[in-house]
């Protein structure tokens, strides 16, 4: 090894691999990014963490060239630089898997890998070279696909491996990775983060946001803290703390907790689901499976279980937005004729687990969202006609008691934030005194304050005698406001859990099928 | 989005998806054939040889390459991520400068004035679309409207105070275009000396279906128009462009998803852009196409062939050689009307698309497809009532024919039709 | 308020200008005087009846352009409007000919058939895509054309009159009971004087009743907060107890109902006309659609979309005595269409994104103020 080579490796442990300083990054009425700052080590798997909304995902596209920033500095590997595209990122050596997987169903994984970057020549496209090099990545890195399988025909694992293969076919040294897990199973997730190491054993740098701190407490050599658009916390030793001092770290306060223990569980069923099957219009497994269960007043179920497993159809079921056998009944009352209008007017409050993709019509003012679902009933609808003075007047108390932050209820609703709709949601549906609730992930994407109050809504109204159906992704939550638990897997109920004893590492076991409990 | 919904399917891979892809490469023949064969039953039947004669394949030729182009248009249009419903009015701006260009200079400059026409249509609806992000339908309703009127306008100052022409027609091309014959096969010329005619000797033979596919293969080999052959070859490109170069795999990366294509620094408005110039071209060439056929520019030319095409596009789901098969099924439809004996001809034809919909609607019944029976069921009781009710065969029937089995082909095989994905959505940076 | 309608006709203007430089542009290639164009076209409107004409030719445009806006509310884009109202006006016209009934029953009976077969046109695609996921867009131009062959193919084998012999083919002229008087009475009473010859066709009154209608049940009725919500988001319009089949049926129903009337002005109201023939005027339907943009799918913006195509139609009649090619009005109208539907969307865009940053600061400033003392629950209902 020659003297210069030397230097030039020594130079390399000690440059940072990226370099932010100061990062400010506005968007219309909002600042996403308030003079953040970043240092990742070279060959380090840095993870960064914060709330949703705190700025992390505008910082890693700024990283990326996606858009540029208003002021502050990058550098990579000691130089300073400016990226103007992605093009620019890509030539220093960068490579993003983004949040959403930007993949063409419809093209073959090769085709999806070389966009941009085509071997071959302007008048002749030559896959083969595209070929061998993807099996030649695949080997190294343990990431096997096959490059002509088209995209559609994926599992999520795959795809994500493909993502990931597109950035090392160009050569990437510094790899961003947002939210890599947040649709993986544990096994995926672990496969994962071997590939990772074994990229960063060859020297390259890992970059990843995540929303899951035992995960990130597990994997990441180096931690920042984002919150509010600024940097809040460095972290180079992981093992040295817990997820709870860093979650207090992200939220810049002490965490609510979502115990609700006491009270009493009615004996009165007030929602019970027998046989029911959804099947597959693929064909294939059924997507629901014989999912018998009850909901007492004053109760709240929680349904846990890897996202995927039918639980998304079960509740659409309980709505009547997807056919199903079997029976539902709401208080003693069979709904399974129902339509969907006729079942809500019975009492079924519903929180969607997709606010903007299914709880709200974004470009409707916030009156005529909160008559969503209720349109037919007092004080939102009057016969035939809709009761515009009466919607508003609802609207406004929903604004009121709810503290949804938005200037009025002629205010479009795009216009708010995630945490305010998400109030809004609850409001309009808490309003109408449900009987049951469906609440799938009521306090996704909010801030903390949202999310207290949310819990709270919830907790009061089953002191009331309301029952709820509470699916979610936080185990935390799940096992805080659930009376009993529920696992689902593969669209079958598999355990039925006490929260009482039950630790989020249980949770997981049941979740991916690693135990099982005769039912 | 797509990845909560894609994880249920992990390991739900489609099973037998090769076995499928494998049936799916001869079935397009198949189909062909069986299609072949009814006619060939259908001539027998009725003892009428020119239905598949090969003249009228000729002729069908002929009239399928501007619905062949008007498909292609669309079909890049849309493979690049934009809904060209524009491609009509485009079409008609093809039209108004192939009639102006191939009076004053000839055919070959008709061929061009239209690409140039059709190509400034393409662009304008581009930058309402993909620079402006005006929805695709809208868009191209507008463009619809104004092509005609900026048509009339140009033939008013262009041709009304001409000899031989008026603000509804050009003079008239100056010189032909030219035609092809091959050699051997269709006894085309070789340095001066008649080649021997083999396929015109086996469709004399009238044997059943032998001489009917040899017919086909004559038409499409006897005396075409340069334009037409220029044409196919156009099909030819497309299809290579867009599969095989790193050009055609950006343009469809726009239609499939411009996300992915942006963030690998792909500019999937200069996609878009290109696409819609492309598209715009193609469709002002098959304007051109009907200039040369006719002769000269006439309003009202293009007759919603843009529709048609925008229908043979769909027809042959997305792909260019499904886009000439659906160009030539219609092309054949509307070219049996131009032939001596239309009446009969056409007669005939209603009879063969009745017996194609009993074959149909049987077949789906030992598919045990009872919806899909009953529609093909209630298509075939109307053709054959159209057949017996028409006191003498009626030309306006025939005209309908592509835009009924269109309907019929979208009602039957929706859910096996694959449109690009993300077309039709305008498309900005950051978006996801 | 004043601002709403001054944000509002920014566009329009803005196209109008383009409109008319555009025009300008191509009167002076093609050698001709703008200015003694415009002054020409400005004069042949400015009388009264000028307007009449202009209201007689809007009306049918008028009622074009709601039919689409119907369903373009819920994003369902009836490009088949066109074949809709041929098939019905055509059907109309001889069944109102083939029946004797008293004078307003006769008109009620032409509507009712009128409404039904376009509805019903309309219904096939609904039908195509409820069933068979057909797009909509796709159907309704397949059966546009569908519809020109088969109307065609009726009025030649079964439904022309026998009376009218040779290439002209028509329906059988309908009897006087089926006639909608004019209002020439009221613009009399108005103070008004017309040239003789000249009416204001009976007709208007039907189509201000149904702008109407569509106001009240777009924005009053739970139909039409259905039908925006489905048009905006129907996973939502789902969750929230709309059935989107159900919708699409209706929609599509009444689009095409409301089509069917296009041809009615000239059936019931217009003396020259009163049958279903080879002069018939055959594309509405089309000019409809551009009517339903420039207008937004509003009943008042519609409406004035309908009156600037006619003017600019009434406007352009006596540009050809002059040596001025009268066809410089479809390049107004073209020119105008294209660069409303672009400022519409521009406009939009820089709305939302205003509308956006203002709620934002406002919120923001909500922030800085103390919490609520007390805790949110407090007044939450159980």
């Amino acid at each position: 090894m020659s003297s210069t080579e030397r230097d030039s490796a020594a130079l390399l442990t000690r440059v940072p691999a990226i370099e932010l300083r100061d990062i400010v990054k506005r968007f219309p009425g909002v600042v996403a990014n308030d003079g953040v700052n970043l240092t990742v080590r070279a060959g380090s798997v840095h993870a960064i963490v914060g709330e949703n909304g705190a700025g992390k995902s505008t910082l890693m596209k700024t990283l990326y060239g996606s858009h540029r920033p208003d002021e502050g500095t990058i550098t990579v590997n000691g130089e300073p630089v400016t990226f103007s595209s992605p093009r620019d990122a890509i030539a220093a050596g960068i490579g993003m898997v983004f949040q959403h997987f930007m993949l063409a169903a419809n093209f073959t994984v090769w085709e999806n890998v070389v966009l941009g970057d085509e071997p071959g020549t302007k008048a002749a496209l030559k896959p083969k070279p595209a070929r061998a090099r993807l099996r030649e990545l695949g080997e190294e890195y343990g990431l096997d696909v096959d490059p002509d399988a088209l995209v559609s025909d994926l599992g999520v694992g795959d795809k994500q491996r493909v993502e990931i293969l597109k950035v090392l076919y160009r050569g990437a040294k510094i790899l961003i990775l947002d939210e890599p897990t947040a649709v993986l199973v544990p096994q995926e997730v672990d496969e994962l983060f071997h590939s990772l190491r074994e990229l960063t054993a060859q020297g390259a740098t890992v970059i990843f946001i995540s929303h899951k701190l035992d995960e990130v407490l597990q994997h990441a050599d180096a931690i920042t803290v984002i919150r509010q658009g600024r940097t809040v916390g460095e972290i180079s030793d992981p093992s040295a703390v817990t997820p709870r001092d860093l979650a207090e770290m992200m939220v810049g306060s002490e965490l609510p907790s979502p115990e609700i223990r006491g009270g009493k569980v009615s004996d009165i069923a007030e929602l019970v689901l027998d046989d029911v099957t959804v099947t597959n219009p693929d064909g294939g497994r059924p997507l629901v499976e014989q999912v018998t269960l009850t909901v007492h007043q004053g109760e709240v179920v929680g349904i846990a279980g890897v996202e995927g497993n039918g639980q998304s159809e079960l509740v659409h079921a309980i709505l009547g937005l997807i056919a199903a056998t079997g029976s539902i009944s709401v208080a003693g009352r069979d709904i399974t004729g129902l339509s969907t209008q006729q079942r809500r007017a019975l009492g079924l409050g519903y929180i969607a687990e997709d606010r903007q993709k299914e709880g709200l019509v974004l470009p409707f003012t916030i009156w005529e969202n909160a008559a969503l679902g209720h349109q037919h009933q007092a004080p939102f609808g009057r016969g035939p006609w809709i009761d515009i003075a009466g919607a508003r007047k609802r609207a406004a108390e929903i604004i009121d008691t709810f503290d949804v932050r938005t200037p009025g209820v002629e205010a479009p609703t795009f216009t708010m934030s995630g945490g305010n709709q998400q109030k809004l949601v609850v409001g309009r549906e808490m309003t109408m005194e449900p009987s049951v609730l469906i609440a799938s992930h009521p306090t996704r994407g909010v801030d903390v304050g949202a999310q207290a109050l949310i819990w709270d809504v919830i907790r009061d109204s089953r002191e009331n005698g309301m029952a709820t159906l509470l699916i979610s992704a936080d185990l935390e939550e799940l096992i805080g406001l659930s009376d009993r638990l529920l696992v689902m897997l593969r669209g079958r109920v598999v355990a039925d859990l006490d929260p009482a004893t039950v630790t989020p590492a249980d949770l997981g076991s049941y979740m991916t099928g690693v135990r099982t409990e005769a039912q | 989005m797509t990845a909560t919904i894609d994880s249920t399917a992990s390991d739900v891979r489609e099973p037998g998806a090769e076995s499928t892809w494998r049936k799916a490469r001869w079935m397009p023949l198949a189909v062909a054939l069986g299609a072949m064969a009814i006619l060939s039953l259908t001539r027998l039947l009725a003892d009428n040889d020119d239905l598949t004669s090969s003249g009228t394949f000729g002729v069908a030729l002929r009239v399928a390459a501007p619905i062949g182009l008007a498909g292609l248009s669309g079909l890049v249009a849309e493979r690049s991520g934009t809904i060209n419903i524009g491609l009509d009015g485009m079409m008609v701006m093809g039209t108004i400068f192939a009639g102006w260009w191939g009076w004053q200079y000839g055919p070959w400059m008709a061929l061009l004035g239209g690409i140039i026409g059709g190509m400034a249509g393409g662009m304008v609806m581009s930058l309402a679309t993909t620079t402006f992000g005006v929805n695709h339908i809208v868009a191209g309703v507008a463009i619809n409207i104004i092509a005609p009127g900026t048509a009339r306008f140009m033939a008013g100052e262009l041709f009304t105070d001409v000899q031989g022409g008026s603000i509804t027609t050009s003079p008239g091309n100056t010189g032909a275009i030219g035609a092809f014959t091959v050699p051997f096969l269709s006894g085309g010329d070789l340095f001066g000396w008649t080649s021997p005619d083999i396929l015109g000797w086996l469709e004399d033979r009238g044997w059943f279906l032998i001489a009917d596919v040899a017919a086909l293969a004559k038409g499409l080999t006897t005396a075409v128009s340069w334009d037409v052959v220029l044409t196919i070859a156009i099909f030819f490109g497309i299809a290579y462009l867009l599969w095989h170069t790193p050009l055609g795999l950006r343009l469809r990366s726009a239609g499939e998803r411009p996300a992915a294509a942006d963030s690998l620094g792909v500019s999937v408005h200069t996609m878009r852009h290109i696409g819609m110039g492309l598209s715009g071209a193609l469709a002002g060439m098959g304007g051109a196409v009907l200039v040369l056929f006719a002769n000269r520019y006439q309003e009202n030319q293009v007759a919603g062939r843009g529709f048609l095409g925008l229908a043979t596009m769909i027809f042959g789901n997305w792909m260019p050689l499904g886009t000439a098969a659906g160009a030539g099924l219609f092309g054949y439809a509307q070219g049996i009307t131009l032939r001596t004996n239309p009446g009969d001809l056409v007669s005939a034809l209603i009879l063969a698309a009745g017996i194609s919909l009993l074959v149909m609607s049987i077949w789906m019944v030992v598919e045990r497809r009872w919806q899909t029976m009953g529609f093909m069921s209630v298509f075939t009781a109307v053709t054959f009532w159209a057949f017996f009710a028409a006191s003498e065969p009626n030309n306006q029937l025939v005209f309908v024919t592509p835009y009924v089995v269109t309907l019929i082909a979208v009602s039957v095989g929706a859910q096996r039709l694959r449109p690009p994905a993300e077309e039709g959505i305008p498309w900005f940076k950051g978006m996801q | 308020m004043f601002e709403r309608i001054w944000r509002g006709s920014l566009a329009p203007l803005a196209a109008a200008v383009a409109a008319i430089v555009i025009s300008s542009i191509a009167l002076l290639i093609s050698g001709n005087n703008p200015i003694d164009a415009f002054r020409e076209m400005w004069q042949t409107i400015d009388s009264t009846e000028s307007v009449v004409l202009i209201i007689n030719r809007a009306v049918p445009y008028y009622i074009a352009g709601v039919a689409v806006a119907i369903g373009f509310k819920m994003n369902l884009f009836n490009i088949g409007s066109n074949g809709q109202y041929i098939l019905a006006a055509l059907i109309a016209g001889w069944a109102g000919a083939e029946v004797s009934l008293p004078p307003p029953i006769h008109v009620a009976f032409v509507f009712l058939v009128a409404i039904t077969v376009g509805g019903t046109w309309a219904l096939i695609a609904a039908v195509l895509n409820v069933t068979r996921n057909v797009n909509v867009v796709i159907s309704t131009i397949m059966l546009n054309y569908i519809a020109f062959g088969l109307v065609a193919f009726l009025l030649n084998e079964f439904l022309a009159d026998d009376e009218t012999a040779g290439l002209v083919k028509n329906t059988k002229q309908m009897p006087s009971s089926a006639q909608i008087p004019s209002l020439n009475r009221l613009i009399e009473i108005l103070g008004f004087n017309l040239a003789p010859g000249v009416q204001l066709y009976g007709f208007l009154p039907f189509a201000i009743l149904l702008g109407v209608g569509y106001y009240v049940l777009l924005n009053r009725s739970r139909f039409g907060y259905d039908l925006k919500m489905s048009g905006l988001n129907p996973d939502a319009a789902r969750s929230a107890g709309v059935n989107p089949k159900k919708m699409v049926l209706i929609t599509l129903f009444m689009s095409g109902a409301v089509a069917g009337m296009i041809g009615l002005p000239f059936l019931l109201a217009d003396p020259n006309f009163q049958k279903y023939g080879d002069a018939f005027p055959v594309t509405i339907g089309f000019t409809g659609l551009g009517l339903a943009l420039l207008g937004r799918n509003s009943p008042v913006g519609i409406a004035a979309a309908a009156i600037v195509w006619a003017t600019i139609e009434r406007a352009t009649q006596r540009l050809a005595p002059i040596g001025i090619p009268q066809e410089i009005g479809r390049i107004l109208q073209g020119s105008f269409l294209l660069v409303a539907v672009i400022a519409y969307e521009v406009v939009r865009r820089r709305n939302d994104a205003a509308v956006a940053a203002a709620a934002a600061t406002a919120t923001a400033k909500l922030h800085r103020e103390p919490p609520p003392s007390s805790t949110p629950m407090a007044g939450a209902p159980a």
